[in-house]
């Protein structure tokens, strides 16, 4: 996925790679590391926390936990490259469209993501997949990785097998 | 369906520490919003929020303003002087007719203790505290634990001591149940005639000066003296308790270690606190203002908790 | 105009009459005539034409007195009239009461004495006997016309509602008073102290941020008016005795046979200062209610008679004004129709005093210390009774008063003891 966003950005400039909270966020720096290792460059990174601008916070129970959003200064004319673990109904990147909004004026905005399964409500697309898998409504895809949940994973859940 | 914190926010009595400490989390990703150019986010937007001001505020006000504005909520200010006697208009009455026009928090001071855990026994909406009477304020004592945090760490173990008239004094009694709640040492300084009598059973210690206050806290919140208490007779002069109690850089020189200086404002410079340590390298009075806002944003975003029947109603729209 | 009588005859059948002033305690009969007691023990037959209750397994007792009641008329009709207020009485087993003068306007002239004590036969419920202010307008300046209201048929002074502040005032009116042998009642509250406060000051109040009474308002007060009486003679009564210091100074005072006497409210000898958590304004009164050590101290002063009498300081107020802001709302609480239930609850049933020392503190004393007719079922004794289960077990449902009022604490509570005869002149006015 990293060669392909260097390849997507025809080489490092004013590339900044964003995650979105939670896990999104490892795997950009995960990015960024391999990157550094490859091109010698480290390119900008930052993190998103999306919870402020979910669409859904009138109607979802209580309150979820808002997490760390940090940028670089400014985001103006710089090419983003959104990060996240899975694509799903694209509410999220909507969500984090929104509010890189607020941070300035990216010259474009792409996204990767490690999983994409289907499932679309709005008109989103992932410019970078890592893996598509079909999955049948009721189930649900968890990834895992190390630093967060202690060994990396992509694990499908099925409703009824939860608690 | 209630949030993490229920329908309301009254005092910090009534909440458990971990209620405590979700908010003060919950302010830190806050903070960091007003930092931004654009100190907006869109998490309260189409929310009607109503400032019901029975008391002359200008500070807590407009703190709560920012933290509204900038989570997108639409205000409206309503200041009202003197109670519901005097008015004609009941607070009962007041409130029904703001709900009437579909409102979906208020934030209330008022005069009589009580009168927010009155208001919300009685509204739909949420209701904040922004201090009743000499009962609670709240949001006052969760900005300064989480400006004593900040500096200090957790603040199981830690000693802190509010100094002044603990008695009329709603700002203290929050941070004495707040306090006490995470683990902290309190004690309070002041003349006897303005602490309550019951102090001692708030498992709270009492110093008599301000010397023995210094040397044994990691920091003290200073309180506002009002003249009125010198008029009512609780203190002989103004400039009596300042040389017994109030807190002047020559005494905090003999400090054992660093202290840090908190005062939830407006400062009589000269009575309480003299103006070289309110400006001075102990003070964060500053950093409690801006906490301020972040403290009221994260309450105002863990008050408002979903609404489940949406959740049912959307569902049904999308089959 | 007097009370009105019964013109049949009343037999009161097969009950277990307590009648202290007798000494009498003992399963029998009492028959009523015309207003009086015609014959009170024994197997009695039935007259011709004569009403039949049967009592047999109730307590047949001299008609129940309060002796501090608030009624609202003249001036806030709204919230209670002489009638309801005395048909609230006759429903918690009261055949009189003595209502205070804190009207408006103030009962302190012939008039509104003598249209009180018409209001009150004219509903023909309770008995009603006015009180007279002690001060004119209850201002605590200038003495009453203590003499003209007794003409009218004043039984008490008080300047209730607030204590007379004057310790001269308070000296002239006991020694004023002695002439025409009534008792002089005070509120007893120093003001400077309880200026501001709603309720017992002690831990609630600091839990709750509100100013607090302290206990020491009214023991300054009760000292002060038992050292008066000593000094002038005169009797005084001191009125809803609220703290262990208070009882603690009247024994002092009677063990030097000083004429003071004293009363406390059914509130007081079974709610503490936890009734008022959450704001609760419907436990708001004053005095306040205290803490659990001063309820057992006034409960031991009622046993061994420290205290003599048990009465309510019913104080009706309107659903509006509770409705407020703690600070704001008025003080007091409904009590003519619970008071028998609290009593026996918290008294009797707990072995504090026994059946004829509940009598005693809510009839025969009454009469007594107040110089009423009444108190007595002796022969030629009107014809006063009260007929009442102590172990009828009931809850308190304040939609169902008589009284206008529903400002209590005690809803949804359940009591054992409640009045199922309430006879008044012969007349039956209630029963349950």
């Amino acid at each position: 996925m990293a060669d392909q966003i260097i390849e997507l950005n025809a080489g490092c400039d004013n590339l900044v790679i964003v995650g979105i909270q939670r896990r999104g966020v490892q795997l950009a720096e995960r990015i960024v590391r391999i990157i550094e290792s490859q091109e010698g460059v480290t390119v900008a990174s930052g993190a998103l926390d999306i919870t402020l601008y979910r669409d859904d916070l009138q109607t979802v129970g209580p309150r979820p936990v808002v997490g760390a959003t940090s940028l670089p200064w400014t985001l103006d004319d710089q090419r983003v490259v959104i990060v996240d673990d899975v694509l799903y109904t694209g509410r999220t990147v909507r969500a984090a469209l929104d509010e890189l909004a607020d941070f300035g004026r990216p010259s474009r905005i792409a996204l990767a993501v490690l999983v994409d399964r289907g499932g679309r409500e709005l008109p989103i697309h992932a410019d970078i997949v890592g893996r598509r898998i079909d999955v049948a409504p009721g189930q649900r895809v968890d990834v895992m990785i190390e630093e967060l949940d202690g060994r990396d994973d992509v694990v499908i859940v099925t409703r009824d097998e939860e608690a | 369906m209630p949030g993490p914190l229920g329908k309301d926010l009254l005092g910090l009595a009534p909440l458990s520490a971990d209620q405590i400490r979700l908010v003060l989390d919950t302010a830190v990703p806050f903070r960091e919003i007003s930092e931004r150019t654009i100190k907006k986010v869109p998490t309260l937007r189409g929310a009607t929020i109503v400032n019901l001001f029975f008391e002359a505020s200008t500070r807590t006000r407009i703190s709560f303003e920012f933290a509204e504005k900038r989570l997108s909520a639409d205000t409206v200010n309503v200041a009202s002087a003197g109670s519901s006697v005097s008015k004609g208009e009941t607070l009962v009455d007041t409130a029904r007719n703001l709900e009437a026009m579909k409102i979906d928090m208020v934030v209330i001071r008022h005069g009589a203790s009580g009168a927010a855990r009155f208001l919300a026994e009685r509204i739909e909406s949420n209701v904040i505290n922004a201090g009743d009477g000499t009962n609670e304020h709240p949001t006052q004592a969760l900005l300064d634990m989480l400006t004593l945090r900040d500096r200090l760490g957790e603040l199981a173990g830690r000693k802190i001591c509010i100094v002044g008239d603990v008695l009329h004094s709603r700002v203290a009694r929050s941070n004495i149940w707040g306090l006490t709640k995470l683990g902290a040492e309190v004690a309070v300084c002041g003349p006897r005639s303005l602490l309550p009598n019951a102090i001692e059973e708030m498992g709270v210690t009492v110093f008599d000066r301000i010397e023995q206050a210094i040397e044994w806290a990691d920091a003290l919140n200073v309180l506002r003296l009002q003249l009125e208490r010198m008029q009512a007779g609780y203190i002989p002069s103004l400039r009596e308790y300042n040389r017994v109690f109030g807190v002047t850089s020559a005494r905090l020189a003999q400090a054992p270690h660093d202290i840090l200086i908190l005062h939830p404002g407006p400062m009589n410079r000269g009575v309480e606190i003299d103006s070289d340590v309110a400006d001075g390298p102990h003070s964060v009075i500053l950093d409690q203002v801006t906490n301020g806002v972040a403290v009221r944003m994260a309450v105002l975003y863990l008050l408002a908790g979903g609404k489940p029947e949406l959740a049912e109603a959307a569902k049904k729209g999308n089959a | 105009m007097a009370h009105p009588i019964g013109t049949r005859d009343l037999l009161i059948k097969g009950g277990r009459i307590i009648d202290p002033s007798q000494g009498l305690d003992a399963v029998g009969d009492v028959l009523l005539r015309n207003g009086l007691v015609e014959a009170c023990g024994g197997s009695l037959g039935t007259p011709d034409g004569a009403e039949v209750i049967d009592a047999s397994g109730l307590v047949v007792a001299p008609g129940f007195i309060d002796v501090h009641i608030h009624l609202r008329e003249p001036g806030r009709e709204d919230v209670e009239t002489v009638a309801t207020g005395a048909h609230s009485a006759v429903a918690g087993g009261m055949t009189a009461v003595c209502a205070m003068p804190n009207t408006k306007p103030v009962t302190d002239n012939q008039a509104v004495v003598g249209f009180v004590k018409r209001q009150g036969e004219n509903a023909g419920y309770a008995r009603v006997y006015p009180y007279g202010a002690i001060s004119v307008g209850q201002k605590g300046e200038t003495l009453a016309e203590i003499a003209e209201m007794v003409s009218a048929g004043a039984v008490a002074f008080s300047d209730d509602g607030k204590p007379v502040e004057s310790a001269q005032l308070m000296r002239t009116a006991l020694e004023y008073a002695r002439a025409f042998n009534v008792p002089i009642a005070e509120h007893c509250e120093d003001m400077t102290l309880a200026r501001g406060g709603s309720m017992n000051e002690g831990i609630m109040s600091a839990k709750l941020g509100l100013k607090g009474i302290p206990a020491e308002a009214e023991e300054i007060y009760v000292i002060r008016d038992i050292l008066l009486a000593k000094r002038t003679g005169g009797h005084i009564h001191l009125c809803h005795l609220s703290t262990k210091g208070s009882v603690e100074l009247v024994r002092w005072g009677k063990e030097r046979g000083i004429n003071v006497t004293a009363e406390v409210c059914s509130h007081h000898i079974s709610l503490t200062e936890d009734a008022v958590d959450g704001y609760n304004t419907n436990a708001k009164m004053n005095p306040p209610l205290r803490t659990a050590e001063d309820v057992e101290a006034l409960q031991q002063g009622v046993a061994d008679g420290t205290i003599d009498l048990l009465v309510t300081d019913h104080a009706p107020h309107h659903y509006d004004e509770k409705e407020r802001e703690f600070a704001d709302a008025p003080n007091g609480i409904v009590g003519l129709e619970t008071a028998l239930g609290v009593n026996c609850t918290y008294l009797l049933h707990r072995g504090i005093i026994t059946l004829p020392q509940l009598v005693d503190a809510m009839s025969c004393k009454q009469a007594k210390i107040f110089r009423l007719p009444g108190g007595t079922l002796a022969k030629g004794g009107l014809a006063d009774v009260t007929i009442f289960d102590p172990n009828r077990q009931w809850t308190c449902d304040p939609a169902q008063f008589k009284s206008k009022g529903r400002n209590t604490p005690y809803g949804g509570h359940t009591f054992t003891g409640q009045a199922r005869y309430t006879i008044v002149g012969g007349r039956l006015v209630f029963s349950a």
